[in-house]
């Protein structure tokens, strides 16, 4: 199987990178756009600022590239938010392949266990639709770092709760996305990236 | 809802783990890899991995280190020791580290919790405060505590988160080696005072100082070495006994 994992002026690539070598798959690191076209899976990962992968993005032509992909493509963390219509993250215009906005948490003061910003840690999920998911994965913790969030849609995949409930995984067609890291989410993570390696 | 966090901590000198005794389950205790992936394995939330390599030749082999912890285990990892500059926190990124801790070298020059957040992102930096405490007044120490500075626990925890760090460690020095529990008053007065998440160290000595940190300390996670690694407290058993005790838990 031939995965492409897409270069782009992210943190975590690497990340990504090791965790589907774990699972004896090698990947390629690659912004070429003829070998992100002929992959059999696409990874888009990211740990950033939106404008600034953006402006990367619309630089390398991947803007355009990204939504028009038939195979299956799975963004993590920044990508899930890319992947939106407009982050309120410096006001961006992001790619639409999924209709939604995403917004910054807005701390609830005085409340116990849920007044920090970013969201950090291990959350559990629930609602779980979509290839990437099977039911042992039902109310299963997963490592999430981030301050913004796409709310509750059409394509929410996953939903978790912090602050107020958020989705911590879109879908649509061949484009899967999570707000977690599932090649930071030790062995539900793991399962997470062979379920989407599998369809 | 968010899970409250177990760290084992790992102390690294030369590329091997300095405390640690006979486990049965893996070949090479001193192998910081090995000891991570078994408590990855059991359950740990994250791990952090303290350089206390004093030569140049040992943090060399520290950077190999982290490629091959980055490689192995599938749970984020803090690493710290030795960071005084962006380019070395830009070595231990590339390696793999998902968050760097910087201690004395932010005391003695502050500005680099600016330039590190800026550079590579609040979520990758952590500040650690080693304070000890006297007549509720908390001074800021450096040298693993042996040498007091002019700065104040509080206001110094403040200053950190705005000049962007993203997590505060604090450590005790009171409490670090009693194993008669954390700074519980002190970590509660912080969580109140910042909206970053705190991780309380020193002082771990049975499950039920766990579960006061989490409730009156209002720490996000709890850090401990010994007691994990003298396998006075089995991971698994403390989270079971967390749960028991209605803390949100992985």
């Amino acid at each position: 199987m031939n995965i492409v994992i897409i270069k782009y002026n992210a943190g975590n690539i690497e990340s990504v990178n090791n965790a589907l070598q774990r699972l004896g798959v090698n990947a390629e690191i690659t912004g070429d756009h003829k070998k992100i076209r002929a992959a059999d899976k696409v990874i888009f990962p990211g740990v950033g600022e939106a404008s600034t992968t953006m402006a990367f993005l619309k630089k390398e032509g991947l803007d355009r590239l990204i939504p028009e992909l038939k195979q299956p493509v799975l963004g993590i963390c920044l990508g899930l938010q890319l992947m939106c219509s407009h982050s309120e993250e410096n006001d961006t215009s992001c790619l639409g392949i999924f209709d939604e906005q995403v917004k910054r948490f807005v701390p609830e003061p005085g409340k116990e266990f849920i007044t920090k910003v970013p969201h950090m840690g291990w959350n559990s999920i629930c609602q779980l639709k979509s290839g990437i998911f099977d039911p042992s994965l039902d109310q299963q913790y997963v490592y999430f770092v981030h301050s913004y969030y796409a709310a509750v849609g059409e394509h929410t995949a996953a939903v978790c709760n912090y602050i107020n409930p958020f989705s911590a995984a879109l879908h649509r067609d061949n484009f899967y996305a999570t707000q977690f890291h599932p090649e930071k989410s030790g062995t539900v993570g793991a399962r997470i990236l062979e379920n989407f390696l599998r369809i | 809802m968010l899970a409250k966090r177990i760290i084992p901590c790992l102390d690294i000198k030369d590329g091997q783990t300095v405390k640690g005794i006979n486990f049965i389950n893996i070949q090479n205790v001193g192998d910081p890899v090995e000891l991570g992936a078994l408590y990855a394995e059991q359950g740990a939330d994250e791990l952090v991995f303290l350089d206390i390599t004093a030569t140049h030749e040992g943090r060399k082999t520290f950077v190999e280190l982290v490629k091959r912890i980055a490689r192995e285990i599938n749970i984020p990892f803090t690493v710290g020791g030795g960071i005084s500059e962006l380019k070395d926190a830009d070595a231990l990124l590339s390696a793999g580290a998902d968050k760097i801790s910087i201690n004395s070298s932010a005391v003695r020059n502050p500005k680099l919790i600016d330039d590190l957040a800026l550079n590579f992102g609040s979520q990758f930096v952590v500040l650690a405060i080693d304070a000890r405490g006297e007549n509720d007044y908390w001074i800021v120490t450096v040298n693993g505590g042996r040498i007091p500075t002019e700065k104040e626990l509080f206001s110094w925890a403040k200053e950190g988160e705005s000049r962007g760090a993203g997590e505060i460690l604090f450590t005790s020095m009171n409490h670090d080696g009693t194993k008669a529990g954390f700074a519980n008053k002190e970590l509660a007065k912080m969580s109140d005072m910042l909206r970053i998440p705190i991780i309380a160290s020193g002082g771990a000595g049975n499950m039920d100082h766990f579960v006061d940190v989490f409730t009156e300390g209002k720490a996000d996670a709890g850090l401990a070495a010994s007691i994990f690694h003298y396998k006075e407290i089995a991971i698994p058993d403390l989270k079971a006994y967390l749960r028991a005790k209605n803390i949100p838990i992985r």
